[in-house]
């Protein structure tokens, strides 16, 4: 493979593999030296925190020597600018790029300007898969299996990277994937031909998950309903709904979270949350993912 | 003199194998074997004759953006598209909202002389949106259609006035392009399954449909013309059949990408496929087809709107609207329309001069006609490579095509041979 562009596509056994090679750095202490000399360098376009030091810890424990390049906050002539940054970065030494940007198609753009692997770390809209895939191993951690959890996805599914990322690969895992939302979070139309639902509190008791999507300000979820507050009673997950799920089911975020609207505060830190679980899994997610990424370096 | 020798001839009643001869600016006779001494003799051996082309929808960028394209390169790739006639829309810079800058832009491509170029003229003063354009100095320079393409006029008050006062004026109409800002949005693509998936904005089929309705009862009470540019919905379909219906003077054009391509090809993402209206899906593209044969639309017409390689070749989401068509289209739509040579010469010359008020154009091969034709080879197989248009953002770049444009002659001069021999 080169890089990870996309998990769209990829066959069932394809997933468990990448899983269970992520599982084997689980926990380890032990130092992997698989990437040796290697160069990764992490550009990031947008800003995130966790993403990107946890690319960098994985980079690091796999001995890779990192370059963070961290996009202007304001840049004219964006495109340029971006092309440029790919071009000199490459031509500075660079085995493997971590993405991140607001454009759908800059992780392909990347790896079409480099000629390196491209690990995407959150393109657009579109994916987000390293996410989707620490989701997954969090989730086999806990349950033991995919097949057949009921995962409900609440929020605004239109203008989340994570939900596409968890669209295009859960599925295939076996997940059955229901989207919560009001209607204006749904894309018009559906290509993935899940279930969905407007009424959150008819959904609780059947969900093994209840997935909460962060309310996104910056990319405009603001626009798809009247009010955080009417949000929040609708879809926010608070204690009176933590009562109304089956024993066994847990809550995920995949941060950060907007406490008091789509999550309390009390929930987010609960017995019944796996958001810890998530981000610690960041890392021997995205160190099996370099690991395969810097093994094709040149 | 020229002679078309073993031309499949588009008369005015039939469809005859038959040798046309032209003498300065007109056909002499049809059907007669002349003496051919000192004439230039062309064998189309069985290729297609009939009246040149005639496109509504080109954009030539011409003055403002000639790194794009200008009236010399883009009557070039007209010409080499088969075409002796278009319509260039006034989203210039500046734009053409006045009888000065209309008539320079048509001098301008007469001094060039390779094909009849007409200036469509501007609704709204600086295609503001906001107060009429001076109609009167333009329709005085020869202008008869009039559009903001590129922007529906959003005020509907004013779109009425406008209507009422160039519905006193024979011959002219109004173009409207069918988008409404609010619905669009941002919209980069349909608002379809592919644009779900990419998780980029799309834009609604709706946002055109809401502005042809509101044209059409606007057309409907003003009685005045309309002309519903680049259709792409059939649910717009659906409002145009509606409207003949009750007798409003409606006509409409559709383009050859919106006939032959769906959404799913933007799976790659290409700027090259970006254009707006936004290819849409499969539904769609059927009732057009559908529509185009029926003669609900009436005409095909490019939008040919040339960006430059530097321009496209940026994320999908950065690079403009707008892919050229002039090139391409006769390939395109006589598969779309089923080879039939009527039809063809009927939706791409015929309507689209009727419409524009070409008096010279869309005529039937017979003694008399003016000699704007084009002989066009069906059957040809042949991939679009480099363009003459100065730009070379097409859709059809690099894919076969059938049919290929062999000869265009305007006014009885060659305006166009094919080189590929």
């Amino acid at each position: 493979m080169s890089g990870l562009l996309t998990l769209r596509g990829a066959s069932r056994a394809e997933l468990e593999e990448l899983l269970d090679f992520a599982q084997s750095f689980v926990g380890g202490s032990v130092i992997h030296r698989g990437g040796a000399g290697g160069t990764v360098t992490t550009v990031f376009f947008e800003p995130s925190t966790r993403t990107r030091l946890s690319f960098e810890k994985a980079a690091h424990h796999l001995g890779a020597h990192v370059m963070s390049f961290d996009a202007p906050k304001s840049s004219t002539a964006k495109d340029e600018s971006f092309r440029d940054t790919i071009l000199t970065l490459t031509a500075m030494g660079t085995d493997v790029f971590v993405i991140r940007h607001w454009l759908a198609d800059a992780a392909e753009l990347t790896a079409a300007w480099s000629g390196r692997p491209v690990v995407n770390a959150g393109v657009g809209k579109r994916e987000h898969p390293t996410q989707t895939l620490i989701d997954a191993l969090t989730l086999r951690q806990r349950f033991g299996h995919l097949d057949g959890l009921r995962v409900a996805i609440v929020g605004d599914v239109g203008n989340s990277r994570v939900a596409r990322g968890h669209l295009a690969a859960l599925p295939t895992l076996g997940v059955e994937l229901t989207l919560v939302g009001p209607t204006p979070f749904f894309p018009a139309v559906d290509p993935w031909g899940v279930r969905k639902s407007t009424d959150l509190d008819s959904e609780l008791g059947d969900m093994d998950v209840i997935y909460l999507l962060r309310i996104q300000k910056e990319r405009g979820s603001s626009a798809g309903i009247p009010s955080e507050g009417g949000y929040a009673r609708r879809y926010g997950m608070n204690e009176e709904r933590l009562s109304m799920l089956k024993p066994t089911s847990v809550i995920m975020h995949p941060g950060p979270i907007n406490r008091g609207l789509e999550i309390d505060g009390g929930v987010a830190e609960g017995e019944r949350s796996l958001i810890l679980e998530q981000v610690a899994n960041g890392v021997p997610v995205r160190m099996a993912v370099l690991s395969l990424a810097l093994g094709e370096r040149r | 003199m020229i002679v078309i020798r073993n031309a499949r001839v588009l008369r005015s009643d039939r469809i005859e194998q038959s040798t046309v001869v032209i003498e300065g600016d007109t056909i002499q006779t049809v059907g007669e074997e002349p003496a051919v001494n000192g004439a230039r003799v062309i064998d189309a051996d069985g290729a297609w004759l009939g009246p040149g082309l005639v496109d509504l929808h080109v954009h030539f960028r011409d003055p403002g953006q000639t790194w794009k394209e200008d009236i010399e390169t883009g009557s070039r790739a007209a010409a080499a598209g088969g075409y002796t006639a278009v319509v260039a829309m006034p989203n210039t810079q500046p734009p053409i909202d006045g009888g000065e800058r209309a008539r320079a832009v048509m001098e301008r491509a007469t001094a060039i002389g390779t094909l009849d170029l007409r200036a469509a003229g501007c609704l709204t003063r600086d295609r503001a949106g906001t107060e009429m354009a001076d109609f009167d100095s333009m329709y005085t320079a020869g202008v008869r259609i009039f559009s903001d393409d590129g922007d529906a006029v959003p005020d509907a008050g004013l779109l009425r006035r406008i209507m009422m006062y160039l519905g006193d004026l024979p011959g002219a109409v109004v173009a409207d392009h069918a988008e409404d800002r609010s619905l669009a949005g941002n919209g980069h693509l349909h608002d379809g399954v592919t644009a779900a998936r990419h998780g980029i904005e799309g834009l609604p089929g709706v946002a055109e449909d809401v502005i042809v309705a509101r044209d059409l009862e606007l057309a409907n009470a003003t009685g005045s013309r309309i002309h519903v540019q680049h259709v792409s919905t059939a649910n717009v379909v659906g409002l145009i059949r509606q409207a003949r219906e009750r007798g409003v003077k409606v006509t409409a054009e559709v383009t050859p990408h919106h006939l032959a391509l769906e959404e799913s090809a933007l799976e790659s993402l290409d700027p090259n496929l970006k254009m707006y209206p936004p290819l849409r899906d499969a539904e769609d593209r059927e009732a057009l087809a559908e529509a185009l044969a029926s003669g609900l639309i009436d005409a095909v017409a490019t939008d040919h709107a040339p960006h430059a390689t530097a321009e496209k070749d940026v994320p999908f989401e950065e690079a403009p609207r707008g892919v050229i068509g002039l090139e391409t289209s006769a390939a395109v739509v006589c598969s779309a329309l089923g080879r039939d040579q009527a039809l063809f010469f009927d939706r791409m010359s015929v309507a689209p001069a009727r419409i524009a008020g070409l008096d010279r154009q869309g005529i039937a091969v017979e003694p008399g006609s003016p000699a704007n034709l084009v002989l066009f080879a069906p059957e040809r197989r042949w991939t679009p490579g480099a363009f003459a248009s100065k730009s070379q953002n097409s859709p059809f770049r690099g894919l076969e095509l059938t049919g290929k444009v062999m000869t265009t002659i305007y006014e009885g001069r060659i305006s166009h041979e094919d080189g590929s021999g």
